[in-house]
């Protein structure tokens, strides 16, 4: 039976951890993903979960005191944004490469400088190759639900690799709306008891993580961390087809909408995906064939699935919510033109750049990127690369 | 096009105008429909003016951005009427809420020629008479729920003080005096 | 629960299906199987006759290579002293002194 609620997004993933009750969150506050580690030390000083809450003294600490307990033998959580992630950025290594199933609640915010506090992707971004595991929502329920398959994925014997769930900063993380959740007794016999093989804390088989690797290993290491990463696509599958049986809500790799017969196809992350479907329904209103190919999991990124999904339309657009500074655009931009590329597709497609820094993307935004679309479709116009939707100029 | 009432709040930081959009979410919430509820997302300070936002309708809300053509605005510090232009972008087949001691004609002049339906209420001295303290968001929300007609009185009424029995469970005497707030502030928006 | 890998065959010749996730190490006292012994330059030497058993020396050494039994220090592990001198330095009755070579 599915309760229907309202909340915002910080609230439903806090939610989702009281129902699943993992054993170590340390955290360290950051707005705008401060709630989480807020609303989760509160369920449990009021005794509704077993959690034990560390609060450390930076990202740093929170992350490193994750990996501790991880290794240790618990079920470990933390949560966070921005900059704080980018203070964890030697840690995330160490979760990866020590193939801990750790779950990181993001609340993505754009990175400092210049200072800011409001949406983009520049934080999960910059940590893509960091070895973990990345799935991104659109909405509070997205968020609620990528939590709760999480676990199912990390600790999955053929994965065991850390896993950033996304979310949009304010967005979606301040936003009420409505959600259906499960009840926490399903929930915690979808999510099961964490059973791991070998851990710090068993004195009948003692171990140890996280050696030093020199030259001899480090690539050898490095190939095992990409077959786990290559197996979590279909993990990620099974789990949400799993999933699926007791919510009733469909997740793959990543959502199509009107995509199939599609001649223009906007292809992005997050919660902007919602105000570019309202724009397709008002185009193909109009006789305008728009599609959306909205990314959930960009790690493992799923390129060849992506290049079959794009294939035959007439000109893609892929939306970074991210500046590159590599004077070539966005990071979503260049891997998934890397994939048309492979796959020998010959569509055009442009790299755009929007909403960095929470700037707003409307409706009407999305209307007019069709339309560019199409005037580059039918010659009028050239494709401008790594413009930005919304600039004053 | 699935159509969605967008109402948009103007207040100042501590004023609750966040909270009174939460709310009016909860309410419609309540009644079955598909709600959305979130402010301007930026650091909040005391005093600074804010805005939040409401999409209220039948059907889900998928569009994820700030609301630059509302059908309703909503004005829960008048001393934003100079500084603010609180009637961009709202339609004029839609209406202003303005909590104001002073009347209609007074208030007009300072809304940039806007064409549609304006009204007014005096928050402060209903919550001051009902609650003995200046807290203008239940009256402002009672406001807009009847000039956005989005449920009738009684059924508005019986949903609040279900909330407010549940919000206040540890002080009930505050119950009575917001219930006041609410009955008053029906009637009385203009 | 399942098999651990034998770690004791993991060397630089595996293959990378051969290695265990993580680099993992199962097994306690792994280091032992260590000589580290080999790479000393240096060797400490101790004068049986000043030692007085203040055992000042067996805490400080990095490599856990000076053993205490009973309250009372034995002979260096020679396996694993580096011959870092450490000991020797801060032995108040100058009863390690180092020697040139192993």
């Amino acid at each position: 039976m599915s309760i229907r609620e309202r909340m915002s997004g910080n609230e439903a993933v806090s939610y989702a951890i009281k129902q699943v009750n993992p054993d170590v969150m340390p955290a360290f506050p950051i707005t705008p993903s401060t709630e989480i580690p807020q609303m989760v030390s509160t369920y449990i000083s009021n005794g509704e979960i077993d959690t034990e809450f560390i609060p450390v003294e930076s990202e740093h600490s929170s992350m490193s005191a994750t990996i501790g307990a991880s290794a240790a033998g618990a079920r470990a959580l933390t949560a966070t944004s921005s900059c704080g992630l980018a203070f964890m950025w030697e840690t995330l290594y160490i979760a990866a490469s020590d193939r801990l199933p750790i779950v990181l609640c993001l609340v993505n915010r754009a990175l400092t400088g210049p200072i800011n506090i409001n949406c983009d992707h520049s934080d999960s971004m910059g940590a893509r190759d960091s070895g973990w595991m990345q799935i991104y929502a659109e909405t509070n329920q997205e968020a609620y639900d990528n939590f709760i398959m999480s676990y199912r994925i990390t600790e999955h014997k053929d994965v065991m690799l850390p896993l950033m769930t996304c979310m949009d900063g304010f967005i979606t993380s301040h936003a009420v709306e409505n959600i259906e959740l499960l009840e926490t007794e399903e929930v915690r016999k979808f999510v099961g008891e964490y059973n791991p093989e070998n851990y710090l804390l068993n004195a009948e088989m003692p171990m140890a993580v996280g050696p030093y690797a020199n030259s001899p290993f480090y690539m050898e290491t490095k190939m095992n961390q990409r077959i786990a990463m290559q197996n979590a696509k279909k993990v990620i599958l099974d789990v949400a087809a799993e999933f699926e049986k007791i919510s009733g809500r469909k997740y793959g790799l990543f959502e199509e909408y009107y995509l199939d017969d599609a001649e223009y196809a906007v292809v992005m992350i997050g919660s902007a995906a919602g105000t570019t479907k309202d724009a397709i329904d008002n185009l193909r209103s109009q006789g305008i064939k728009a599609g959306l190919l909205k990314i959930r999991v960009f790690r493992p990124f799923p390129d060849t699935e992506i290049a079959a999904a794009l294939k035959g339309k007439k000109v893609v657009a892929i939306l970074d919510r991210c500046e590159g500074n590599s004077a070539t655009g966005g990071p979503l931009g260049a891997e998934v033109k890397a994939a048309l590329y492979d796959s020998g597709a010959n569509t055009v497609a442009v790299n755009y750049i929007y909403g960095i820094g929470g700037r707003d993307y409307t409706v009407e935004d999305a209307e007019n990127l069709f339309n560019e679309l199409i005037d580059i479709g039918n010659g009028k116009k050239q494709p401008e690369q790594f413009k930005y939707i919304g600039l004053r100029k | 096009m699935k159509k969605h009432i967008e109402i948009r709040w103007h207040g100042r930081g501590g004023q609750g105008a966040k909270t009174a959009a939460l709310l009016l979410a909860d309410v419609a919430f309540n009644t079955g429909m598909y709600v959305q509820g979130f402010p301007e997302y930026g650091p909040e300070r005391m005093g600074a003016p804010i805005t939040a936002y409401n999409r209220i309708g039948d059907t889900p809300i998928r569009a994820h951005s700030n609301i630059y053509t509302p059908d309703f605005v909503v004005v829960v510090d008048e001393t934003l009427l100079h500084t603010v232009e609180v009637t961009k972008g709202l339609k004029p087949e839609g209406a202003i809420i303005i909590n104001t001691s002073q009347s209609k004609e007074d208030i007009i002049p300072l809304l940039n020629g806007y064409s549609g339906r304006v009204y007014t209420i005096d928050a402060r001295k209903i919550s001051i008479e009902a609650l003995g303290k200046y807290f203008p968001n239940s009256p402002m929300l009672a406001a807009v729920v009847k000039v956005a007609e989005i449920m009738n009185k009684d059924e508005f009424l019986n949903l609040m003080e279900a909330s407010y029995k549940h919000k206040f469970a540890k002080k009930p005497e505050v119950i009575e005096g917001n219930m006041n707030a609410l009955k008053k502030a029906f009637e009385e928006v203009k | 629960m399942a098999e651990r890998t034998d770690i004791s065959k993991i060397n630089e010749h595996s293959p990378y299906c051969d290695i265990t996730p993580g680099n993992q190490i199962y097994g306690g006292g792994g280091s032992k199987e260590f000589n580290t012994g080999e790479w000393r330059t240096q060797t400490p030497v101790l004068d049986w006759s000043k030692c007085v058993q203040c055992l000042m020396c067996a805490p400080v050494c990095p490599d856990s290579s000076i053993p205490v039994k009973d309250g009372k220090r034995l002979d260096f592990d020679y396996d694993h002293c580096k011959g870092c001198g450490i000991c020797a330095k801060v032995c108040s009755f100058k009863a390690i002194s180092m020697k040139e070579g192993i």
